[in-house]
């Protein structure tokens, strides 16, 4: 199987894959030893991750029931955080295939690593390779290390410590930079991220980065030499290469 | 403390609520044909979001500034990738930029 997919992604791909879903575990290790740690049945991070699958939303509804918060709100915060994924499905929803299982089973393993992974390729043989071998790879890796960690307690409960709290942010800009080669992508990102980074402190999560949609009408409206905010970091960085 | 019931019953909700968000796009994509210019937009959009899911999680916590060796390990991967250096080199040095960091001592 290592051979088919080595051939059908190339060793580099495949090898980033790998990489990104040994991280994943950890933090799934990590997620299962904070939760249990708190006072949560064992069971809980094992079914959140089987069924929510989605890192940032599992970590707000946990840390908000550990901290005796309303499950209804849980619930509503854990949304927010994944309402990114109705974008995204629209974004890459032509890569799951034909037929309904394929279509389900593409959009549960749909998270920002695998919409990343598959954007970044060219052509739609190697996009459809690199969605399925990271959907499948993170599934599996994320739900072993919750276990392991929900087990195992905590031995892995600090990630931050072995900065995997900036690797992760550096994995999708890694992914994400050869797209905003495009001139109007990368003033509709640089617009979305100040208005993510201006929202933030006001709104719930999951909402700001919502908002940042809307720099997509910028490059709707198509102003290429329009006002560009220079402090729109990390992205602005790219300009330079062009 | 939250009876296990209601643990489940949310844990349910949560994930049927975010499978119809991630299902909505597939499902809606197969009965309609995209022009071009649509389907351009439509990854033009996941760029922007995943773009500022990058920059508000390697500069925010909870809504506040995450600190020091976050962004920094963050902008050690990004001029590394700019440069066109190995993927693993870029995830690894920016785990290794915010690790160091904090090994001595800064946030």
């Amino acid at each position: 199987m290592w051979r088919t997919l080595t051939t059908r992604l190339g060793p580099g791909l495949l090898r980033d894959i790998v990489l990104v879903c040994a991280a994943d575990g950890l933090v799934g290790a990590s997620f299962g030893a904070i939760t249990v740690g708190s006072g949560l049945p064992l069971w809980l991070p094992m079914l959140l991750s089987l069924v929510v699958f989605a890192g940032a939303a599992q970590f707000m509804f946990v840390g908000l029931i550990a901290s005796g918060g309303n499950p209804i709100a849980a619930v509503l915060a854990g949304l927010l955080v994944n309402a990114r994924h109705v974008p995204f499905g629209f974004a890459v929803g032509d890569v799951f295939g034909r037929g309904l299982v394929r279509r389900a089973v593409g959009a549960h393993l749909m998270i920002d690593e695998t919409v990343a992974f598959a954007l970044a390729q060219q052509d739609a043989e190697r996009r459809r390779a690199a969605f399925w071998t990271c959907g499948v790879g993170l599934f599996v890796c994320w739900n072993v290390g919750v276990v392991a960690g929900a087990f195992g307690g905590t031995v892995i409960s600090d990630t931050d410590a072995f900065g995997l709290d900036a690797a992760f942010p550096a994995v999708l800009l890694a992914l994400v930079l050869p797209s905003l080669k495009d001139r109007s992508t990368r003033l509709a990102a640089a617009v979305g991220v100040v208005i993510a980074l201006a929202t933030s402190p006001l709104l719930p999560a999951g909402v700001p980065v919502l908002l940042a949609l809307a720099g997509v009408l910028v490059a709707l409206g198509g102003t290429p030499d329009g006002p560009r905010d220079p402090a729109s970091a990390p992205q602005s960085r790219s300009e330079d290469a062009t | 403390m939250i009876s296990p019931l209601v643990l489940v019953i949310a844990t349910v909700v949560l994930g049927a609520g975010t499978f119809a968000f991630r299902f909505a796009g597939p499902a809606l994509r197969s009965r309609v044909t995209l022009s071009d210019r649509v389907e351009h937009l439509m990854a033009t959009a996941a760029v922007v979001l995943l773009a500022a899911l990058v920059a508000t999680s390697a500069l925010l916590a909870d809504g506040e500034f995450a600190g020091v060796a976050r962004p920094a390990g963050v902008a050690v991967g990004g001029v590394l990738a700019w440069r066109k250096a190995p993927f693993v080199l870029v995830v690894v040095a920016a785990a290794a930029t915010a690790a160091g960091l904090r090994l001595l001592g800064v946030p």
